[in-house]
């Protein structure tokens, strides 16, 4: 490993990584991300004559070409949906092929006169781009950089100067449509600004891995958070991250695994990288992963059971009725329906939290579980109260919709609540509302 | 010449060799059709997309693993067993994955697709760096090769196409009913997890069957195009499944047939640019919804709308003038057309001989009076049907009736007049119903 | 001690009618956890017309597919003939809303209809000359017989109804369930299908039909379940279209029961 050889490639991999995050946010939350696939297959015959016409690939001709046929392929696919009253997805699907398999032809037709194989626009040549250098100052950077800057800078300002209009026709077309942005046109505009990243990407990384760049960045970032600005700055550090993580995984990995210093392609790691990002975040994100909700709902349900459990000793008590260990223990199996192995666990919870304590065999309140507990019944007998004068539910049914709805915490609707049952100081069972 | 020959020499199977690729070929294009009616009917065209690219990993992964257990690394079956894995472990992360995460589909697939690609890129260049391995083989899965394909591949295309054909005809009833109206498949006790499953294996399997002719970018236009284009031929299930089986096959002929015959011709490419020059002339000359046949409709329909207003506005003018005949100038106050119009209507109903010319006045023929009479009855007709049945302002009427009676067959025009027979005409109508008319 | 457990517990396994047509007990329902209907009890005696009456969103549509388990129950309990849905599946026919599904699809109004008798059929049996006979009944029936062969999309919006109606009725069913089937059709259909409903039920079948049409609804049924959320009322016609219960109905959303419908959908595990 040569500082400055994978330096570069490291570069050359964020900025990659960086310029697909911007046009990849709204494609993914506009759910296009799909088009990101066919936009960057359908550039191919445009790259592919652009190269055939100026002869080499720094040319702008490429850009142009791929721009054309990118639009071309997304104009034909609405064509193909509206006209031909073809699914989406099936007319995507059909013009991105066809546009893909005229851009292979082209390329192997001239394979022989020109330096473009298709190997090459498939997986890029991140290996191959340091390499190539032109002088900048005294410092000898690689020429693909240039393309990969200015398609960022435009990326960026677009999406800046932009903002509010992609935003509003990404939520709601019609609506942003009738206050006067076309929808029309910025989600052309978005094509546009797709095709050109594919072709400021296909030689680093290839058309195919710049699909991954284009959605996985994103979709993490959405995990995330729900704020679009701070989502495309999320999807560029990702993005990021996925590149150099991606690089340094391809020269070291293999070389663990097989052995001998084996190294592999730099762009492949980067979206496998990409979509381990991905995966750790819907695992792990604080919002939205996998443990987040796990632990949500495990904390919720032993609130709940615990609630409960509250709710079974204050209602004995009341009722003057024996709070017996095992009873207690026995009525909530049976009625509460807590499992053995939870039920110790909370039954420990309210002794650790001294909420209640056993005294000679017999479940005892204490003063903060009993100002709970209160709280709780009378949640109940509130919604009881209310469900049955405002909902019309049969007294006999009115529990089990109580049951569910004395959990509810927001002290809003426990203001609501009260107001809205008045001063009644009887349930409809005709038990006191604590 | 000698081409014209060769080509015609290939086409009819005259060479061994491409016998078995282009016969092999024809298989994987029925096969591939009528499993992608099912797709694209059930609005999964891009999820066999995201299972082709994501069979890379499969592919490489088994190379290498028949490598170091010292096998050739050339085992069809094998790699073919590595790409179904892959392909059928996409095809369930899917949904794993939105349900996991909330995020839609498009990303998802977006994700699997280019990271499952990904991962088969690195373990490629893996591959091509392991000494002394064969790996020369590998690309032919991307892009497609079927000039390497001999009888052994042949055979298991046509196997697998059979078999898929099979399982395609006997639940295809049941395919049909999940892709038409998913609830009441439920309903009836169907469950369409289960028959989902079903149409992904079918997918896999097409697709696996598919990357040695096709490549696996390419393959998903062997699924989606042939029932795309048949859609325009037919508005019947069974025919549209045979008929993209029959489109996939003719594709997939042509395609291998051309591209044996010049060394630098990938006939991945060739079969999708042949299927998409049969699906253009399907939009085109489609006989159910093609872009000519609607052009021909919508002539017809403006013809027969320009025709019926000319004799209803002429009956009116007639009637209001108590005259029998009518210049020009006597229409225009009555519509909203142009002068240019009103001539082109004019001499529309001349070449029909609807009306005669008697100067600078116009008068109807016989024929033209029995259909003006006609038109303004269903005219009125119509319009009282409305004003009695429907409770839409007298005052739109006019508009309403104007669209519709030219949609009106003979049929429901006796039908009105039944209905409406027995009721008094109570003159709501601007135009009271004439008797005897 | 037994009842003292929840002093203000609910007589479980409350008596129902065991001849009942359909019996909903303690049926809760949520979409994301958001609980959509709350503890719907009712029964429809059988051999009777029903309409099911609420103003939008009050869960008219998802009470009907929560007694086909197409959509997933928090709680509670349905039977069809005392008989859970899965038992008696063939004795239930279903109508769903018209938008639900694609009219372009490459089928015919036959073929549409002959979908119903895929619950008798099974999986591999395909449909045979009496099933397609069956489904011409059907057609006939409402009065679509020169329509048959027409590709769906070539029907007007009435007619497209009618098409779920014959594949309702070849399904021959005791119990029909139908979500809206009077959804923007014309008042000639409407009086169609009103007819086909009343011969239905004069046959002894059971209907239960979404309603949205007020004006009508005493006309067309002799039986109605009001709803919105909960339900309000159900019974027959006469003594439970009443101006209060309609006032309960469809006057003042309960808006503290959504706000706590919302807060539940947030709780990551309701109870």
């Amino acid at each position: 490993m040569t500082l400055e050889y994978d330096g570069w490639i490291m570069v050359i991999g964020v900025l990659a990584a960086a310029c697909c995050a911007v046009p990849g946010s709204w494609l993914v939350v506009r759910g296009m991300g799909m088009m990101g696939d066919a936009i960057s297959h359908a550039v191919l015959p445009g790259i592919a004559i652009g190269f055939l016409v100026s002869g080499s690939r720094s040319g702008g001709w490429m850009f142009v070409g791929a721009a054309v046929s990118g639009i071309l392929a997304a104009v034909l696919t609405q064509l193909v949906h509206r006209w031909g009253r073809v699914e989406r997805g099936a007319a995507m699907g059909l013009v991105f092929t066809a546009f893909f398999s005229l851009g292979l032809l082209l390329i192997v037709q001239t394979a022989d006169s020109v330096d473009l194989d298709a190997n090459c626009v498939l997986y890029g040549a991140i290996e191959l781009a340091p390499l190539d250098t032109f002088a900048l100052g005294g410092l000898e950077v690689p020429r693909i950089v240039v393309p990969l800057v200015i398609v960022l800078a435009l990326n960026v300002l677009a999406s800046a100067i932009f903002y509010k209009e992609i935003l509003a026709t990404s939520f709601d077309p019609e609506l942003a449509t009738a206050q006067g942005f076309a929808a029309k046109w910025v989600h052309y505009g978005l094509m546009v600004l797709t095709a050109a990243t594919c072709v400021a990407c296909f030689e680093a990384v290839g058309s195919i891995i710049t699909v991954a760049l284009l959605v996985a960045p994103a979709a993490t970032a959405l995990l995330l958070t729900r704020s679009m600005k701070w989502v495309i700055v999320w999807s560029i550090v990702l993005g990021a991250i996925a590149a150099v993580s991606g690089h340094l995984a391809a020269i070291t990995v293999p070389g663990w695994i097989v052995g001998g210093g084996l190294d592999t392609s730099s762009a492949g790691m980067m979206a496998v990288a990409a979509s381990v990002l991905f995966l750790s975040a819907a695992i792990v994100s604080p919002g939205r992963g996998v443990l987040a909700r796990r632990w949500r709902a495990r904390r919720d349900g032993q609130r709940i059971a615990i609630e409960d459990v509250l709710g079974l000793l204050f209602r004995l008590e009341e009722r003057a009725l024996s709070t017996d260990q095992d009873a207690v223990e026995n009525m909530l199996r049976s009625d509460v329906r807590i499992g053995p192995k939870r039920l110790s666990g909370v039954l420990g919870r309210i002794r650790r939290g001294l909420l209640a304590r056993v005294e000679e065999g017999k479940w005892a309140l204490t003063e903060a579980g009993r100002s709970e507990a209160r709280g709780l019944v009378r949640a109940h007998r509130l919604w009881e109260t209310y469900l049955a004068g405002r909902a019309n539910i049969p007294s006999s049914h009115l529990h089990s919709a109580a049951e569910r709805l004395e959990h509810v915490s927001d002290p809003g609707i426990a203001k609501d609540l009260a107001a809205a049952v008045g001063d009644q100081d009887e349930d409809p069972h005709g038990r006191p509302i604590p | 010449m000698t081409l014209a020959i060769s080509m015609l020499d290939i086409l009819l199977l005259g060479d061994w060799n491409t016998r078995v690729v282009v016969i092999g070929t024809a298989m994987l294009g029925i096969a591939a059709g009528v499993v992608g009616t099912f797709l694209v009917l059930r609005k999964r065209a891009l999820l066999g997309d995201t299972v082709s690219h994501a069979m890379l990993p499969g592919v490489v992964a088994a190379f290498l693993v028949i490598q170091a257990f010292g096998g050739g690394g050339k085992s069809l079956i094998g790699l073919l067993i590595g790409a179904a894995i892959a392909g059928t472990a996409a095809a369930w992360a899917i949904p794993v994955l939105r349900r996991s995460t909330g995020l839609k589909d498009d990303a998802i697939m977006g994700i699997v697709l280019g990271g499952g690609f990904g991962l088969g890129i690195a373990l490629l260049g893996v591959a091509q760096s392991l000494p002394g391995g064969n790996q020369a083989g590998l690309e032919s899965f991307i892009y497609g090769r079927t000039a390497s394909m001999v009888q052994a591949d042949a055979i298991v295309i046509g196997v697998t196409a059979f078999i898929t054909l099979i399982i395609a005809a006997v639940i295809g009833k049941e395919f049909r009913l999940l892709c038409f109206d998913e609830s009441f498949g439920r309903a009836i006790g169907r469950r369409e997890g289960l028959l989902d499953m079903g149409l992904m294996l079918l997918a896999v399997a097409v697709t696996v069957v598919g990357l040695q002719a096709v490549g696996l970018i390419l393959v998903i236009a062997l699924l989606i195009i042939p029932a795309v284009a048949a859609r325009f031929w037919t508005d019947n299930f069974v025919r549209m499944v045979i008929l993209a089986g029959v489109i996939g096959a003719v594709a997939c002929w042509i395609g291998s047939s051309i591209s044996a015959m010049a060394p630098k011709l990938p006939a991945g490419s060739i079969i999708v640019l042949t299927l998409t020059a049969l699906f253009a002339i399907s939009l085109v000359c489609g006989t159910k919804r093609g872009a000519l046949q609607r052009l021909v409709r919508s002539v017809g329909l403006r013809a027969r709308t320009g025709r019926q207003h000319l004799l209803r506005s002429v009956a009116e003018v007639m009637e209001l003038n108590s005259t029998s005949t009518w210049s020009a100038k006597d229409i225009l106050p009555m519509r909203s057309w142009s002068h240019a119009r009103v001539r082109a209507l004019h001499r529309a109903g001349l070449r029909r001989g609807d009306i005669r010319r008697d100067g600078s006045e116009f008068e109807l023929t016989a024929a033209g009076r029995v259909a003006a009479d006609r038109v303004l009855r269903n005219h009125r007709l119509w319009e009282l049907f409305l004003i009695r049945h429907a409770d839409i302002a007298a005052s739109h009427v006019d508009r309403d009736a104007d669209f519709v009676e030219h949609i009106l067959g003979e049929d429901l025009v006796i039908d009105l007049e039944r209905t409406l027979a027995g009721e008094p005409d109570t003159h709501q109508s601007p135009h009271p119903l004439r008797s005897g008319a | 001690m037994e009842a003292s457990t929840r002093p203000e517990g609910i007589a479980r396994g409350e008596e129902h009618d065991p001849t009942a047509a359909l019996s909903i007990h303690d049926l809760t329902v949520a979409y994301d956890r958001r609980p959509v209907l709350w503890d719907v009890d009712l029964d429809v005696p059988a051999g009777c017309l029903s309409a099911i009456v609420g103003p939008n969103g009050a869960g008219k549509s998802t009470l009907i597919k929560a007694c086909l388990d197409l959509l997933p129950r928090v709680s509670g309990d349905v039977r069809m003939f005392g008989l859970p849905w899965r038992q008696v599946r063939n004795r239930v026919a279903y109508v769903p809303q018209r938008e639900t599904v694609d009219w372009d699809f490459p089928v015919s109004a036959l073929d549409v209809v002959a979908m119903g008798t895929y619950g008798r059929l099974g999986w591999l049996r395909p449909v045979g000359k009496k099933q397609k006979r069956a489904a011409m009944e059907a057609l006939e029936r409402v009065d679509l017989v020169e329509y048959a062969h027409r590709q769906i999309s070539q029907l007007s919006g009435g007619q497209q109804q009618r098409v779920f109606l014959a594949r309702a009725l070849v399904q021959d069913a005791d119990l029909y369930l139908m979500d809206e089937p009077f959804a923007s059709v014309d008042a000639a259909t409407e009086r169609a299908i009103v007819e086909v409903l009343q011969t239905l039920r004069a046959e002894g079948s059971t209907l239960v039909v979404v309603h949205h049409d007020l004006q009508t609804v005493a006309e067309y049924f002799e039986h109605v379940i009001l709803l919105n959320m909960r339900v309000v009322a159900s019974g027959p016609m006469d003594s439970t279209l009443t101006a209060d219960n309609l006032r309960d109905t469809y006057g003042g959303r309960l808006t503290l029961l959504e706000k706590a419908a919302t807060a539940l959908g947030q709780l990551a595990q309701p109870k």
